[in-house]
């Protein structure tokens, strides 16, 4: 199996481990992720306002670059997941925007909306299979309860998205049941963990988190995963007290695939 | 620009149609970051219809939707009052001089760990 | 050549104010065959049924056409004035310019214009007009309610009181329904089995009814006054003629952990069981899912522990065939899932219930004991919200919830709230609501009453998030008229599901070519003047399969439904519609085509000698059309290659007639 890649800017800074595991995990599972070449920034937030065009060029681009290589696209940063999927999803439902859209395109060729995006928990669950996920597990992680936190990006709005039920999701619980841990379910995992209000309010990014936080503990659980960059930035910053890692890296340490063994 | 003028066009923008809304309030329900606004998601839906469009165009309120979409998947007449939000938020700091973040500002909210992800987003939300 | 008479109604303004009526009638007059045009006020009145009688009269008619309302509406009238002027029924024709015309044009010249091109169709489709004259069918004296609920009890009750037989059919292993598990029913707090078992026993007991329980309909031949009903009686491996109802088999059954449904899983039955204490009838019923002894061979206490030897492990689903003159559909409802509301956390707390869960953890007979304790750890909870509206009045392009109001949930939360506080004083309650809607007897004064003397914490707005956190729940939402954000950590929140039509109802109305709209919810025939009858003759409807109700409501209809069965079986012989297909056997080739598209089942073969012209004799093979079997809905007509099939009253030339009419 083969796919474009699409790691975005957070994922070749702050958070490396985001990526690195990612690849990784992929390798073991047999699957090539093909790093876009040249690639820009997704966006960083999908403006749903019909009239703005040029903020979405990017992600566009991004669509485009996986269509010429005939290759569906797989991304892991939950923002730039979002924002993908939406653009691509208002080329294919908004006649309007995607005239406008192709515009703007002539240099690169027109762009009819027909790459599939997948984010890598799909990548896992659809093409991979988790039946198959478990046959590859070398050390699985028995006796970890875990919670999984989607945030709101990874799953709203939920007809645009369509990557699970919006308020009872349970890919990230399968993939953590495959790895042979057990998924804690608690009702703050589809919250806003306070975004990029933190810039502005920190104080209302550490009440959101603190709220997340608290309710995974309550219900059970030893250790919180995410897609999203931010939303670990926000969980860690705001009173974690037990470990906010990336469901690469938990996938990695199940696969085995953990440690570097070549550098 | 005229109220009515100016509400026709949020309303164009946002693809909302404020009169689906039936005032049940699940919005401001559960929207998080309720607290910390002046005007809440439901008041942005009948004062928008309403063409009371000014005031919040100089409310914080505007900067403090997280745009997490939970008022939008909850709504049960699927008004979606996020992109009402957003919508508002663009007319606001499409206006000259009303950029809410500027470069200058950010050394200040910098620390060792913050991803670049929110600073673009911050850039995104808060400037034109 | 006719002479036809053209009566332009003004509908009040309902036509005029659209359509120029004396320019209608004037335009008409140049028709031809019309000898006398005119338009009239009110033409539906005495005053303008008498007009059309004088006219007929005066003018010597032989047809009429009504410019009027839809022929739904008024086309029985109009034909019985026709009667009455001594023309047969069927040189009528109603030009619907009141519904296709007048109701969906703004401008006075466009209406008057397609008023004036429909009554021209209508006059050449009468210059072509034969009498036609309905043939007689009997009717059997039998009626078939589906669905033994209190909608189709007392509908069944009523039909028996006045002497005609009744079966009821009813899929569970006993009739009460809904009602069977409600606590107390609103607004004179009355307790539901106290005023249900004694109906169910009456029914069960009354000599013109017999019950088909644990059973379904699975196919309807026929036509008013004469169907032919399959009905599957499934196999509940006890002879219901022996058993007695003492439950023995119950107690000893060693596979107690099957979910009770009449407890809405909130515990555990025995593979074989009985519903309720009342039910009725009162005989055990084998799950077979769950017996072990159909599983795998081997168990069989029941059949050891059973004195009067009523335990059947060989039972077979039997079919059985009926014969009815009318069926009263009474499918009911059931609350929608809450799958898709998971933001109140249903899937993720026991603690989180719909209503009708908690009708059975205040009910003596539920799985608490009428004690109202959390399911999560059987402690009484101090903090209760309800949520009104969870699944009604959604956007129509929603993929949740339903677009109506449930009607009930105002009413019943209301009663919950009130019946907690009465009885457990300390409890706070919260109801979150977007409207308070009482229309009904009683309703309102009942709602104060829970708000002023019970002191219930009515809150308008809507919660919008339920997190469980421990022993808690804790609750996100609105209060819209103090402008605040609540955080209330409640014990139990309970959730007013809206409610839908039963699953089984689809594939029931397709069975009886009944209507039914988006929802599922069965259409009535029209929705104020006819409220308990299906669009199709001898189908009528009793109870929420026609829309949500109440119990008084439901009452109501089911007693009117009664009455217009017994109206049904009351006759000896119904007129049928003379509007029936029928072929020209010279010109059929025998295909077969009319008999594969006949829904009706009307239309069979035989061998016919034909004189040729050559003077020899030849055999054919020809269609022929029952008539009393026939509804006249024309697809036989379409099919036919040759050209052989018509329709009586719509013969093809008619059509034609008609469209060239229009297209002149």
């Amino acid at each position: 199996m083969k796919f474009s890649y699409f790691p975005g800017c957070t994922l070749k800074n702050k958070a490396k481990d985001l990526d690195r595991y990612a690849l990784r995990c992929a390798e073991a599972l047999g699957v090539t992720l093909e790093e876009i070449e040249n690639w820009q920034c997704c966006g960083g937030v999908f403006t749903t306002a019909k009239d703005e065009i040029a903020t979405k060029l990017s992600s566009v681009r991004i669509l485009k670059a996986a269509k010429d290589k005939e290759q569906p696209l797989v991304t892991v940063c939950s923002a730039c997941h979002n924002v993908v999927k939406q653009t691509n999803h208002a080329i294919l439902t908004d006649k309007e925007f995607s005239d406008k859209v192709n515009r703007y395109m002539a240099d690169d060729g027109r762009y009819d909306g027909s790459t599939e995006v997948y984010h890598y928990l799909e990548m896992l669950r659809d093409l991979v299979g988790f039946d198959a996920l478990r046959e590859k597990v070398k050390s699985p992680l028995s006796g970890k309860k875990i919670a999984a936190y989607y945030g709101c990006l990874l799953l709203r709005p939920g007809s645009v998205m369509k990557m699970d039920d919006p308020e009872n999701p349970s890919i990230m619980e399968d993939m953590i049941r495959a790895i042979g841990a057990e998924p804690v379910i608690f009702a703050n995992r589809n919250e806003c963990c306070g975004g990029y209000v933190v810039m502005e309010s920190p104080s209302l990014a550490e009440k959101k988190s603190g709220d997340i936080v608290r309710n995974a503990k309550v219900q059970g659980a030893d250790m919180i995963v995410t897609a999203c960059p931010l939303c670990r930035y926000n969980l860690m910053k705001n009173g974690a007290d037990i470990p906010v890692i990336y469901f690469t890296e938990l996938l990695a340490e199940a696969l085995g695939v953990k440690e570097d063994t070549n550098e | 620009m005229n109220k009515k003028y100016l509400r026709d066009d949020i309303i164009r923008m946002s693809g909302v149609n404020p009169k689906k809304c039936m005032r049940c309030g699940k919005c401001s329900g559960t929207c998080p970051a309720y607290d910390e606004m002046e005007y809440h998601p439901h008041q942005f839906v009948s004062m928008v219809e309403n063409g009371d469009i000014e005031p919040l165009l100089s409310s914080d309120s505007l900067y403090r939707c997280l745009t997490c979409f939970a008022c939008a998947e909850r709504c049960p007449r699927g008004v979606e009052p996020a992109k009402l939000i957003e919508a508002v938020r663009l007319t606001a700091i499409r206006r000259q001089g009303a950029n809410r973040l500027t470069p200058s500002d950010i050394p200040a909210m910098l620390d060792e760990d913050i991803p670049q992800q929110a600073l673009v987003s911050a850039f995104r939300k808060y400037t034109k | 050549m006719q002479r036809i008479g053209v009566f332009v109604c003004w509908c009040g303004s309902n036509i005029a104010g659209t359509v120029d009526v004396a320019a209608v009638a004037d335009a008409l007059k140049n028709e031809p065959g019309v000898v006398f045009s005119t338009d009239y006020q009110y033409m539906c009145s005495q005053a303008g049924q008498d007009l059309i009688v004088s006219s007929v009269k005066e003018y010597s008619l032989t047809g009429l056409v009504i410019c009027s309302c839809s022929p739904r509406m008024h086309e029985v009238t109009f034909r019985k004035t026709a009667a009455a002027a001594g023309l047969n029924p069927y040189m009528v024709e109603i030009a619907n310019i009141r519904e296709q015309c007048s109701w969906v044009h703004k401008e006075m010249p466009i209406g008057t214009e397609k008023a004036i091109i429909l009554g021209k169709a209508a006059v050449a489709k009468v210059n072509l007009n034969a009498p036609l004259t309905p043939g007689e069918s009997p009717v059997t004296k039998r009626a078939l309610v589906i669905g033994g609920g209190i909608a189709g009890i007392q509908t069944a009750l009523d039909i028996a009181d006045a002497g005609f037989p009744v079966d009821i059919v009813e899929k569970k292993p006993t009739i009460g329904g809904k009602m069977a598990q409600l606590d107390k029913t609103f607004p004179t707090l009355d307790c539901a089995a106290c005023i249900l078992t004694p109906k169910m026993v009456d029914v069960a007991q009354h000599e013109n009814v017999r019950i088909f329980s644990y059973s379904e309909v699975t196919d309807v031949k026929g036509f008013i006054g004469n169907f032919d009903v399959t009905i599957k009686k499934n196999a509940r491996y006890v002879n219901e003629d022996i058993c007695t109802g003492c439950g023995d088999c119950v107690t000893k059954c060693p596979q107690k952990k099957v979910p009770n449904e009449f407890n809405l899983g909130m515990d555990n039955r025995s593979a074989i069981y009985i519903p309720f204490a009342q039910a009725v009838p009162k005989v055990a019923t084998i799950d077979p899912a769950h017996c072990t002894m159909l599983k795998t061979g081997k168990c069989g206490v029941c059949s050891k522990v059973c004195k009067a030897k009523a335990i059947d492990y060989t039972q077979k689903d039997e079919y059985i065939t009926e014969k009815y003159g009318a069926i009263v559909v009474a499918t009911g409802f059931d609350p929608i899932s809450m799958d898709k509301f998971d933001e109140f956390a249903y899937s993720q707390s026991p603690d989180v219930i719909t209503s009708l869960e908690f009708e059975r953890l205040t009910n003596a007979a539920g799985p608490t004991a009428g004690k109202l304790l959390r399911p999560s750890d059987g402690e009484h909870p101090q903090k209760i919200v309800f949520v009104q509206c969870v699944g009604s009045r959604c956007d129509s392009c929603s993929e949740k919830g339903k677009e109506y109001c449930s009607k009930i949930c105002c009413m019943y939360t209301a009663k919950h709230a009130m019946l907690t506080r009465d009885k457990y004083p300390d409890t706070e309650v919260y109801v979150f609501y977007i409207d308070v809607r009482t229309p009904g007897k009683n309703f309102d004064e009942f709602y104060r009453r829970a708000v002023e003397e019970y002191g219930v914490h009515y809150i308008k707005g809507m919660v919008g998030k339920v997190t469980p956190e421990g022993k808690k729940l804790m609750v996100r939402a609105s209060d819209l008229l103090d402008g605040k954000q609540l955080n209330i950590d409640a014990d139990l929140v309970v959730l007013a599901a809206a409610i839908e039509p039963d699953k089984s109802a689809r594939s029931l109305a397709t069975m009886l070519t009944a209507s039914m709209d988006t929802n599922d919810f069965f259409t009535e025939a029209h929705p104020k003047l006819r409220p308990v009858e299906s669009p199709t003759a001898g189908v009528f409807l009793s109870g929420t399969c026609q829309g949500p109700k109440d119990i008084p409501e439901t009452v109501s209809q089911a007693g009117a439904a009664a009455a217009k069965v017994i109206g049904l079986l009351a006759k000896d012989k119904l007129k049928g519609n003379p509007c029936v297909a029928s072929s020209d056997e010279l010109m059929c080739n025998g295909c077969s085509s009319c008999e594969k598209v006949c829904p009706y089942g009307a239309i069979t073969y035989e061998d016919k000698e034909f004189r040729m012209p050559d003077r020899t004799t030849r055999i054919r093979r020809v269609a022929s059309v029952n008539p009393a079997v026939c509804q006249g809905c024309g697809c036989c007509t379409v099919a036919c290659p040759s050209g052989a099939m018509d329709l009586r009253g719509f013969m093809n030339e008619q059509i034609m007639a008609e469209v060239d009419a229009i297209c002149k």
